[in-house]
């Protein structure tokens, strides 16, 4: 038990790290690597609460894919510090006191519930396996997945019109 | 005594046609008599009236074949509301039929009369369209005379009543643009206005007397409201009912106080006096008070107080005519005179004596008033003779002097003179209608006369002093006739119209004889027992034994030598003392009356006979005068200058104006329009702040987001 | 046994971090990865209570919202290509011309 909880809390720890690193670093790859980090780190997790699969998934989509995709883009616009203005000044302050009253929301919240329960440290032979997760996707759920394959369609065709360069004025 | 028979008995179904022929006359007139000649208009007029004359004989004869028992012909009903009936009926009674004889009769022959007289008028007038319209009023006039005197009940009465009293205003007025001596002015208006209005003061006891019967005794109609009376005879309310009725009497038949319209009402033509002033309208308070004898009956000191008005007002109007120079205003004064005879009569209870009088009058004064209407065409005929005279001598200059000279005036005994030699016939109407009114024997007048002068002295222990104001009117009455003989017919032309004066055509003057007629052997109607002469019993009393049918039992006098000796003497010692005065030496010309010299020390005397006792000057002064202030006060000081200037104008007119402006400067302008010029900035400024939230950043509007997160799960949480 | 309180409040934590890296940084691609950084922290309290419950439709959803993420991302960096070829900066203050 206890060594769930110190696992938990020292992952814990490394996640908001990461986070928070990412939040305040100058430099845009420096914040790309940390949300790696910390996207790896909440894999762990996923491993812990019995999802494998999903944690693999994370893995390679998010960190591997999706990151990456990030860090070709940092590169190809420029990773200047972007200079001081202050144009709004009276952002930062607020953003900061509507998060602070967010989190003591969060925290009342949480607080005041009753216990929805523990976490399963036990789950039942090939819960969240591959093979689990499929059954489910390809029958109760196959009317999302057809159309998640639509919605990939689509933003495949975006993604090209939109970084096309026009040859010609006007032409799309 | 009284009962309805079925009216298909006799002609008295022919009642309502006394109304009727005389209506449909003056419908004829006034819708065809445009385009029909003088004579034809005439004689439609007359033959309406003359077959009104007709019906009432048929009525009469009917009545004598009935014993004289009344009869009422039931015509329309009037009004029927709950309890209240009042009807349209005829009452065929001796009284009434007597009347309608009378009215009838004698305004048939003013009737043709009038033909001649007003085809000469209206040329003298220089108004010819006018003629048709005398001839219509004069048929109303017959039509209401007849409603007045066969109705069944006060109320039909009082219609009638109102109906004479409309065409008396219409008629004395009906020369409206110009005054008596032909002058345009309003004066002959006006006279047609005094006498309205003093009629209706007198209308107005009337009424009051309608309202008093009714209220007490439930009903207005004669034989409900006598029964009623004799059996529950309360002497308050009769007093009452039959003193008001006293004041109506005195405004229609021109009594003291109110006979000051009759005078001014010879403004009007001289068929006009004859008719309605001298034979029938002044005769209906008469009539009223024989109608109303079984109330009078009940009251002797009301009874006494009518007696006493009628004397006095026979003596104060006998005095007057004795200073009048218009031969008009003379008979005027001598109607008054003679009604008061008969008014006093019928006070006294002698029903019978005043009717007879007024029947005798009706003949002889309409005699002298159409005479004396002859006297004026002919002075107007003499007027116009002697002008065109002057004009064919070719004195243009003395023409048109004389014309501007001086008015004149064709009725001013003063002008006269001798006239009996150019109007011979209508010297010797006149004189015969002279002698029936100083009650000579065997006139008319003396019989009626020495009638009611016997009543007078037999009923003197009731009636104290009726008798000596009587007689010594009597005395007053031949005296200044006599004096209007001599001045007029006697002596020498005093002007030169006089001289040229002419004759009447026969279109009235035979009229006139047939008065003249009347006159003379009139007295036939109620002989009296003569002393010493053995009379056949059913020539004698006639009129009485006629009206004893509705009036109960008349004692039938017989005659008294000594009160009629009497009455003849003093009539005869008055007609020698005008003679002494202006027979012997007849008046010059422009000569002052010499009765004022003769007075002496009393010579005021004289003058206030000659000024009517100066009546209307003291009316003018205690009731108009003050009236006109009255009037004047209130419509200049509080219409016009308190209610319109300043109420209207300062009070409504300024405030309004103060609280429109009130309204439209601080109000609408300071507030409502300030409100909404500042909504009109709050949106505008609302709009930009709100405007400014679109900055245009990312960042901000994510931040919103966030604002919004927080503050839904906020609420939801702490809800 | 950790109880699912502790997960819950670790997700709104990187939740409410996200939150203001999209609010406070000016930086596109840095308020782009704090977007996924709160979609991830979604995904953990999905699976989180998907052990709780024992049911693998949590895991399913967390399938889907990876997918989705996947796709959006694509788009969303050739849309921050296509404007940093004609603002010439990622700066999302730059992009201000839609005011009001």
């Amino acid at each position: 038990m206890t060594t769930d909880l110190i696992l938990f809390l020292i992952l814990a720890a490394v996640a908001i790290a990461t986070a928070v690193g990412m939040l305040l670093s100058r430099n845009a790859v420096y914040s790309a690597l940390f949300l790696v980090l910390n996207f790896t780190t909440v894999a762990v997790f996923y491993l812990l609460l019995g999802a494998p699969f999903i944690a693999i998934t994370q893995v390679t989509v998010y960190a591997g894919a999706i990151m990456v995709l990030f860090l070709f883009v940092i590169m190809l616009l420029g990773t200047e510090e972007l200079p001081e203005r202050t144009v709004l000044p009276w952002q930062k302050p607020t953003a900061v006191f509507l998060a602070v009253v967010l989190m003591v929301e969060g925290v009342y919240l949480i607080a005041t519930q009753k216990a929805p329960g523990l976490i399963n440290n036990d789950p039942s032979e090939g819960f969240g396996s591959p093979q689990a997760i499929g059954n489910l996707l390809f029958d109760q759920y196959l009317l999302p997945f057809e159309v998640t394959s639509i919605l990939l369609l689509v933003a495949m065709v975006g993604a090209i019109v939109l970084t096309n360069k026009k040859k010609k004025g006007g032409q799309s | 005594m009284n009962f309805s028979e079925a009216a298909n008995t006799g002609y008295f179904f022919l009642a309502p046609w006394l109304v009727f022929f005389p209506v449909i006359g003056l419908l004829i007139n006034m819708i065809f008599g445009g385009k029909m000649s003088e004579k034809a208009v005439g004689t439609v007029a007359s033959l309406a009236s003359g077959m009104a004359f007709v019906v009432s004989v048929l009525l009469a004869y009917s009545l004598s074949a009935t014993h004289g028992h009344t009869v009422t012909v039931p015509f329309a009903e009037w009004i029927h509301i709950g309890d209240l009936q009042l009807d349209w009926t005829f009452r065929v009674d001796t009284l009434s039929t007597v009347m309608m004889l009378v009215v009838s009769g004698v305004g048939t022959l003013i009737h043709i009369y009038a033909i001649g007289y007003m085809h000469e008028d209206v040329r003298f007038k220089d108004d010819v369209k006018r003629f048709r319209r005398f001839f219509v009023f004069l048929n109303l006039f017959i039509a209401m005379m007849m409603i007045l005197v066969s109705g069944d009940s006060y109320l039909m009465l009082f219609v009638g009543w109102e109906g004479v009293g409309l065409c008396s205003f219409l008629l004395i007025g009906f020369w409206y643009d110009f005054d008596t001596l032909g002058r345009k002015s309003t004066a002959n208006a006006e006279a047609g206005k005094k006498a309205f209005i003093a009629n209706r003061v007198g209308d107005f006891g009337f009424l009051l007397a309608i309202f008093t019967t009714f209220w007490h005794f439930g009903s207005l109609q004669f034989d409900k409201v006598f029964e009623a009376a004799s059996a529950h005879p309360d002497p308050v309310v009769i007093s009452a009912i039959t003193l008001f009725m006293l004041i109506g009497v005195t405004g229609k038949s021109a009594q003291v106080p109110l006979y000051v319209w009759l005078p001014d009402a010879m403004a009007g033509p001289t068929p006009v006096s004859a008719l309605i002033h001298a034979a029938t309208m002044v005769t209906a308070g008469v009539y009223l008070v024989v109608r109303s004898a079984p109330l009078y009956s009940l009251v002797h000191g009301a009874s006494y107080i009518v007696a006493m008005i009628g004397a006095v007002t026979a003596l104060f109007a006998a005095a007057i005519a004795v200073g009048q120079y218009d031969i008009k205003k003379v008979l005027a004064y001598s109607t008054i005179s003679q009604l008061g005879f008969m008014v006093a009569a019928v006070g006294m209870g002698a029903y019978v004596a005043g009717i007879f009088h007024l029947a005798t009058h009706a003949f002889f004064k309409a005699l002298l008033f159409l005479s004396a209407g002859s006297i004026i065409l002919g002075m107007e005929r003499g007027h116009h003779a002697h002008a065109h005279h002057d004009e064919d001598h070719g004195d243009d200059h003395a023409h048109v002097e004389h014309h501007e000279e001086e008015v004149f005036d064709p009725g001013d005994m003063r002008n006269m003179g001798n006239l009996r030699k150019r109007m011979p016939i209508t010297f010797w109407l006149y004189m015969a209608g002279t002698l029936a009114l100083a009650g000579i024997f065997p006139f008319a007048g003396f019989w009626s006369k020495d009638e009611i002068l016997l009543d007078a002295k037999l009923h003197a222990e009731h009636f104290p002093g009726v008798y000596w104001l009587l007689s010594i009117a009597a005395f007053l009455t031949a005296f200044y006739m006599g004096r209007q003989i001599w001045m007029v017919f006697f002596g020498k032309e005093r002007t030169e119209v006089a001289e040229h004066a002419e004759e009447s055509p026969p279109v009235m003057t035979v009229p006139l004889m047939v008065l003249a007629v009347l006159a003379v052997f009139g007295g036939a109607l109620n002989i009296p027992e003569l002393p010493g002469f053995e009379l056949p019993s059913n020539i004698l009393h006639n009129l009485g034994h006629w009206l004893e049918h509705t009036l109960g039992h008349v004692e039938g006098l017989p005659l008294d030598i000594g009160v009629a000796g009497i009455s003849t003497v003093l009539a005869l010692l008055a007609i020698f003392f005008s003679w002494l005065i202006y027979g012997r030496n007849p008046l010059k010309e422009g000569q002052d009356d010499p009765l004022r010299k003769m007075f002496g020390p009393l010579a005021f005397l004289f003058t206030g006979m000659e000024n009517k006792w100066f009546v209307d000057e003291g009316y003018g002064a205690v009731i108009i005068k003050p009236f006109e202030k009255l009037a004047k006060f209130l419509s200049i000081t509080v219409d016009w200058n308190f209610w319109h200037d300043w109420f209207h104008d300062s009070v409504l007119y300024a405030g309004f104006k103060w609280l429109a402006e009130f309204l439209s400067e601080p109000i609408d302008m300071g507030i409502i329009n300030r409100f909404a010029d500042w909504l009109a900035e709050m949106t505008k400024r609302s709009s930009e702040g709100l405007g400014r939230l679109q900055n245009g950043f990312v960042r901000s509007y994510a931040l919103s987001v966030l604002l919004g997160v927080v503050a839904i799960l906020g609420y939801l949480l702490f809800k | 046994m950790v109880p699912v309180t502790y997960y819950i409040g670790l997700s709104a934590i990187l939740f409410i971090i996200g939150a203001l890296g999209v609010l406070v940084r000016r930086n596109a691609l840095v308020i782009f990865m704090s977007v996924e950084l709160m979609l991830n922290a979604a995904n953990l309290a999905f699976v989180a209570f998907s052990s709780v419950n024992n049911s693998l439709d949590g895991q399913i959803f967390v399938f889907f919202i990876m997918t989705v993420a996947a796709a959006e991302v694509a788009v969303g960096l050739a849309l921050i290509v296509a404007i940093f070829r004609t603002k010439n900066s990622i700066d999302v203050d730059q992009i201000n011309l839609l005011k009001g």
